[in-house]
């Protein structure tokens, strides 16, 4: 049986006469740690926000967990993301009047039920236990993506979803991020990440350059994968 | 466990009125100000039959009561209309009892009445000196019309003299002398008393032709008990209610005639009518603009918000969710900006009264309730619109990278 988490077929995004992507195929595995690197305008953010339920694909097929979400509605589509992604932004968007652990609680309410003690948990993981009752203006940048990380896995996502997670950090705070990518995929967590940053591309198991909406590169990271990680750690 | 999601989307709601609060100002100030204006005038709305007829008995008395037939009015009957009437919704009860009297030899008619009463119910009458009273009963207000004839000033004093109740007055014998008909009419069938004018009367009407006395003092002087010709009240009501008291005096009290003065109450309630709709027009667009007001604030609130609310849709949030906690936050101000306005609104409705008519109001409690609902559901209403636009945020769009 095929441990395939997302599989994207032939998979274009077309606004207009711009072929956001064009005819991307991509397989991850469930755990998988994945890169999405490329310039700007190569259709980094078009992908994610295609595998993260918020766009839809114009041709092609994603399956994610087995599921078809290219031709879903946008109801399905947000319960399906609600579901099966957890979603690290750039900005990290936090709710500014809510606290560090209403924060982590508001993914809760959507998706099922809110539980302040499993939320401390997840803030806990994140080294933010301290911190929970901060509001988001109270907080560093570094802190403020660890509460959106810990947001992000509060509902035991099957894909870790980044676009640009490190893209606001400070070097110290980078390393804390990525020192948690690395923790959550050795607990089997599957990771996705668009980035700018070669050094945090390079810590992925698995790395691919898009250009012009297409794959023109697909690395496998595994080799070295253990190696940059220790010297990211260092 | 879902207690857990209700005490969520209070913290939620709660959370985002409490610590945006400076943002929110504008909106809780105009459902304030709009509360404060539609419960004051509410307040004004309710209470101006009363303030207005208070006002409108100083024109005098609206109901007159005359005894049926060639009866008089007994003390008992009095007693018994007061308290068919209620102490609380009357502002005088005169009695009158009118007597002939003579005057150097010249008949005039003098009314005896409740002199406490009668200043009640006339608060018009221009009177030049004061108002007799009951503890100096010789002291008395003659009409300006006979203060002239008999060329009257204040502190003058004249002499009345009459044949007491139920006597025949005699003529004068032309086999007497003078001073043996004085006798005469000094015998036990005639009175006489001499009165010093303390006020005198000027209304422009039929007053000016009377003298005004105690009316227990003339009781004593003609040698009767309590028989009044009629008896003036002042109703605070309107006509519908006079007419309903009318009706009710008719039929409790048989040996009494109620009439209405429609001059009064007719004019009492074309003013009231006219007032209130006056207040009904000024409430409506108060309202109108207090949604207006909520509206823009709540168009303007969910434009600055777009990208939490496109957060919330990414983490999974469905549009009527979202719309919730929006539609929750209008509720919340509601009942913020309705409960601040139901006592600013009793302020100002209280200043208004004590301002334009003189007197305090009574707090109308079921005003909290019907106030706070009243904005909760403009408030709702004003955002309903806006809160649609949730519909048209697109996470993707919205949360893009930079």
């Amino acid at each position: 049986m095929s441990n395939k988490i997302l599989e994207l077929n032939n998979v274009s995004k077309i606004y207009g006469e711009l072929k956001a992507l064009a005819d991307i195929n991509l397989s991850v595995n469930a755990g998988d740690w994945l890169s999405i690197m490329g310039p700007s305008g190569s259709g980094k953010t078009t992908m994610i926000n295609i595998i993260g339920c918020m766009d839809t694909p114009s041709t092609g097929s994603v399956i994610l967990d087995g599921v078809d979400i290219s031709k879903e509605d946008s109801s399905s589509l947000t319960r399906i993301r609600r579901d099966k992604i957890g979603l690290i932004f750039q900005q990290f968007h936090l709710i500014s009047y809510l606290t560090a652990v209403e924060n982590v609680m508001v993914a809760q309410y959507y998706h099922s039920m809110p539980d302040e003690s499993e939320a401390m948990e997840a803030l806990e993981k994140v080294g933010l236990k301290d911190r929970a009752r901060h509001l988001p203006a109270q907080l560093s940048g570094g802190e403020q993506q660890r509460v959106c990380i810990a947001r992000a896995l509060i509902n035991s996502p099957k894909i870790l979803l980044g676009d640009e997670p490190t893209g606001n950090l400070d070097e110290e705070n980078e390393g804390i991020v990525v020192d948690l990518f690395r923790r959550l995929h050795s607990e089997g967590v599957t990771i996705i990440i668009v980035t700018h940053d070669p050094e945090v591309g390079d810590v992925a198991q698995r790395k691919i350059i898009l250009e012009h909406g297409k794959i023109i590169d697909d690395i496998d990271q595994s080799a070295t994968f253990g190696e940059a990680l220790k010297l990211r750690s260092k | 466990m879902a207690n857990n999601r209700l005490r969520m989307y209070m913290r939620m709601v709660s959370g985002s009125l409490i610590r945006r609060a400076s943002r929110l100002v504008i909106a809780v100030l105009a459902i304030a100000i709009g509360a404060t204006i539609l419960s004051g005038l509410v307040t004004i709305y309710y209470d101006i039959p009363e303030q207005l007829g208070r006002e409108f008995r100083s024109y005098g008395a609206n109901l007159i009561i005359l005894p049926r037939g060639d009866s008089k009015i007994t003390r008992e009957t009095l007693s018994r209309l007061e308290n068919l009437i209620g102490k609380n919704k009357l502002v005088g009860m005169a009695p009158y009892r009118y007597q002939t009297v003579k005057i150097n030899e010249q008949p005039y008619i003098i009314a005896g009445t409740d002199l406490a009463q009668a200043e009640k119910n006339s608060p018009f009458w221009y009177i030049e000196g004061s108002w007799g009273n009951s503890s100096e009963p010789e002291k008395v207000m003659t009409g300006h019309e006979i203060a002239q004839t008999l060329n009257l000033k204040l502190d003058d004093t004249f002499t009345i003299q009459g044949v007491k109740y139920g006597e025949r007055a005699e003529a004068s014998r032309q086999d007497l002398s003078a001073q043996e008909n004085q006798k005469r009419d000094s015998a036990r069938q005639n009175f006489h008393k001499k009165l010093t004018v303390k006020g005198i009367v000027s209304t422009g009407g039929a007053e000016e032709g009377f003298i005004f006395c105690d009316i227990d003092m003339l009781d004593e002087l003609i040698g009767d008990s309590f028989r009044a010709d009629v008896i003036e009240c002042s109703v605070i009501a309107d006509a519908a209610e006079l007419e309903t008291l009318s009706s009710r005096i008719e039929k409790e009290i048989p040996e009494l005639q109620p009439r209405a003065v429609r001059r009064l109450t007719q004019s009492q309630d074309i003013v009231l009518s006219k007032l209130q709709a006056l207040v009904l027009l000024v409430t409506v667009v108060v309202l109108i603009i207090t949604m207006i007001s909520v509206y823009t604030t709540m168009t303007a609130m969910i434009a600055e918000r777009r990208r939490e609310i496109a957060l919330k849709k990414a983490l999974g949030a469905e549009n009527k969710l979202v719309m919730s906690e929006l539609l929750g936050e209008g509720v919340l101000l509601g009942i913020i900006g309705g409960a601040l306005g139901v006592f600013l609104g009793f302020e100002f409705a209280l200043q208004v009264s004590l301002n334009v008519f003189g007197r305090a109001i009574n707090f109308q409690i079921a005003l909290i309730p019907i106030t706070i609902a009243v904005f909760i559901i403009i408030t709702v209403a004003a955002s309903i619109i806006p809160v649609r636009k949730v519909m048209d945020i697109h996470p993707a769009i919205v949360l893009k990278g930079e």
